[in-house]
């Protein structure tokens, strides 16, 4: 499979990056020389094996539903490059 | 006093436990050769002041006679891993001023334990690459250079600020990352023992997450035995990783020296890879006599799928990544680029905040996920996954102990050498060490010796799941017949 630049811009678009028309060219012949190094995989026959999903078989850990953090907003706004009163300001979204 | 830097942490840790030297002392030496050598860039952050409390903090425990395992051990910290109130940006633009208000779960076991923290090391841009060049603060100069040459060579990567440092001594040992092949490639590029434990051995929270099924920290040391001593620290189960695995954290350190009589050592055939070098197919076979050597037995084994592991891995990485990086969006930490709109400001933040790499790589694991995809990508790869686990289950239900391989298929290249080449070649680096993420194995990188223009090569040992004591045994009886290689000092 291969992709085209106008799908370049669309993924780029789904992956909110914005990419000027010069690099749109450019990523469409690399993602195209990845898409054809991975191409490889359609020779391996999977069509009666299960995804991997452990190293070694685990059972989903549980954990008692209680709150054991929190309370300080001050430290999870401390990073944020636009803050107001320990809201996160972004730029207008419902009109 | 002999140069406090040429201590290995056993060394050092006996050093200190004879008060041969202070803490205080042994930090001050590694902040003078930190300052002679930033030339090589291998720290982003260098933080004195914390190091020499936590040096004067760990001289009064020594007082007391209440030494912890790695009491005033300075190390030195990928910046992928949260360092509280202390710079942590994945060596990205994108994580701008980011100073969590946390602190990984890794380096709290190391502080627990007595360690010293010297700064944060440079590293490909969120641990994506294999050369240390994608890093938004510039490329790492490895302390290795060819014979006769000046020419700068990459510590390869990502974890190629640790292995830099360690190789310099610009630190007694470092924390690193491996996805791919990110703590074995730059060690066997700088002569440094690293070790990428099972997948579930280290907890991983609090570490800037690349492809979460893959990641996993281990240590880049000296030598084995300082390997095996920091990882029996950093190892834990954890309840804020559930993936963590809850089985007890052997002495590492006791598998050091262990007699490797009657082990048997897999070699498999599909590693024979074509176009593979002269050097490196006779520093496999060095491997093999000195474990057979050591009383090991070596048999041939095959691994089936292990071509596709690459491919496989280039599915699965991008497109965990794609997700994981989704939350870098300029509104709750680091970079924000302003915009028309909030859509407009996230494609600008991500557009000036990421690097060249990481949106190839964000691009490629958005596509493979999209509608319609996922099947045929993502889900398929993790089926081959399962073949790739599978040829190892099959060789180690036969009795094999464990597998020796190259690490690398070639020594270091040049900074800016493989710039113009296509993004697949720079990814064959990780040829030897991707199945082995792949598979969640543990995998060893220890020298075995080095090139003929001077540069270090590694071996790969790779073990059964949650067997990295018998990995270090291996080790240890390769370090043992080869020797340790140090650079000669030119910075």
């Amino acid at each position: 499979m291969s992709v085209d630049t106008a799908t370049v811009r669309r993924v780029a678009r789904l992956a909110r990056i914005k990419v000027s028309d010069e690099e749109a060219e450019r990523m469409t012949g690399e993602l195209n020389s990845i898409l054809g190094f991975v191409a490889q995989l359609d020779e391996v026959d999977v069509s009666s094996v299960e995804p991997m999903t452990a190293v070694v078989a685990t059972a989903m850990k549980q954990r008692v539903d209680v709150v054991t953090d929190g309370g300080n907003p001050a430290a999870v706004v401390g990073n944020a490059p636009v803050t107001d009163d320990d809201f996160f300001m972004v730029p207008k979204v419902v009109e | 006093m002999t140069d406090l830097t040429a201590l290995t942490i056993a060394e050092a840790r006996d050093g200190l436990a004879a008060k041969q030297f202070s803490a205080t002392e042994l930090t001050g030496a590694y902040l003078a050769a930190m300052q002679a050598a930033r030339a090589l860039n291998a720290y982003l952050v260098e933080t004195p002041e914390k190091a020499l409390a936590m040096a004067a903090a760990s001289d009064e425990r020594l007082g007391r006679g209440e030494a912890r395992p790695l009491e005033g051990i300075p190390l030195g910290i990928k910046d992928l891993f949260a360092t509280e109130g202390v710079h942590t940006q994945a060596a990205s633009h994108v994580l701008d001023k980011f100073e969590p208000a946390y602190e990984s779960t890794v380096t709290a076991n190391l502080w627990a334990d007595g360690a010293v923290m010297l700064g944060k090391l440079n590293m490909d841009e969120f641990a994506m690459g294999s050369s240390n060049e994608s890093s938004y603060y510039g490329p790492v100069t490895s302390p290795w250079r060819r014979n006769g040459s000046n020419m700068a060579l990459v510590p390869g990567g990502s974890s190629g600020g640790s292995a830099a440092a360690v190789a310099a001594r610009l630190c007694a040992g470092a924390t690193a990352t491996d996805t791919g092949g990110s703590i074995r490639q730059p060690a066997a590029f700088t002569g440094t023992v690293g070790i990428k434990p099972t997948y579930g051995r280290c907890s991983r929270w609090g570490i800037v997450a690349f492809a979460s099924s893959l990641d996993q920290a281990g240590p880049i040391a000296r030598d084995v035995r300082d390997a095996a001593i920091l990882l029996k620290s950093m190892a834990s189960v954890d309840a804020k990783d559930t993936t963590s695995v809850d089985l007890p954290v052997p002495d590492y350190e006791a598998a050091v020296g262990r007699s490797v009589k009657g082990l048997r050592i897999g070699i498999p055939k599909e590693y024979r890879v074509e176009g593979m070098s002269a050097e490196i197919e006779a520093l496999w076979q060095k491997g093999i006599a000195i474990l057979k050597d050591a009383g090991a037995e070596i048999v041939e084994i095959s691994l089936p799928h292990t071509k596709y592991a690459l491919p496989a891995y280039y599915i699965v990485a991008p497109a965990e990544a794609s997700s994981n990086l989704a939350r870098y969006d300029g509104v709750r930490y680091g970079l924000r680029v302003p915009g028309t709109d909030i859509i407009d400001m996230y494609e600008n933040t991500r557009a000036a905040g990421f690097g060249a790499e990481v949106k190839r790589r964000i691009l490629i694991g958005t596509y493979v996920l999209s509608a319609g995809y996922y099947d045929a990508y993502y889900l398929k790869a993790q089926k081959v996954r399962t073949l790739i686990k599978n040829d190892f289950e099959t060789c180690f239900a036969a009795g094999v102990d464990a597998v020796l391989t190259p690490a690398t298929p070639s020594p270091a290249f040049g900074i800016g050498e493989m710039a113009g080449a296509d993004p697949v070649e720079m990814y064959l680096n990780d040829i030897f060490t991707v199945t082995v993420n792949m598979a969640g194995l543990p995998g060893l990188a220890v020298p075995g010796g080095l090139s003929a223009d001077g540069l270090p090569l590694g071996l790969q040992l790779i073990g059964r799941p949650f067997d990295e004591a018998t990995l270090f045994s291996l080790g240890h009886a390769v370090e043992q017949a080869v020797g340790r290689f140090e650079a000669p000092k030119w910075w």
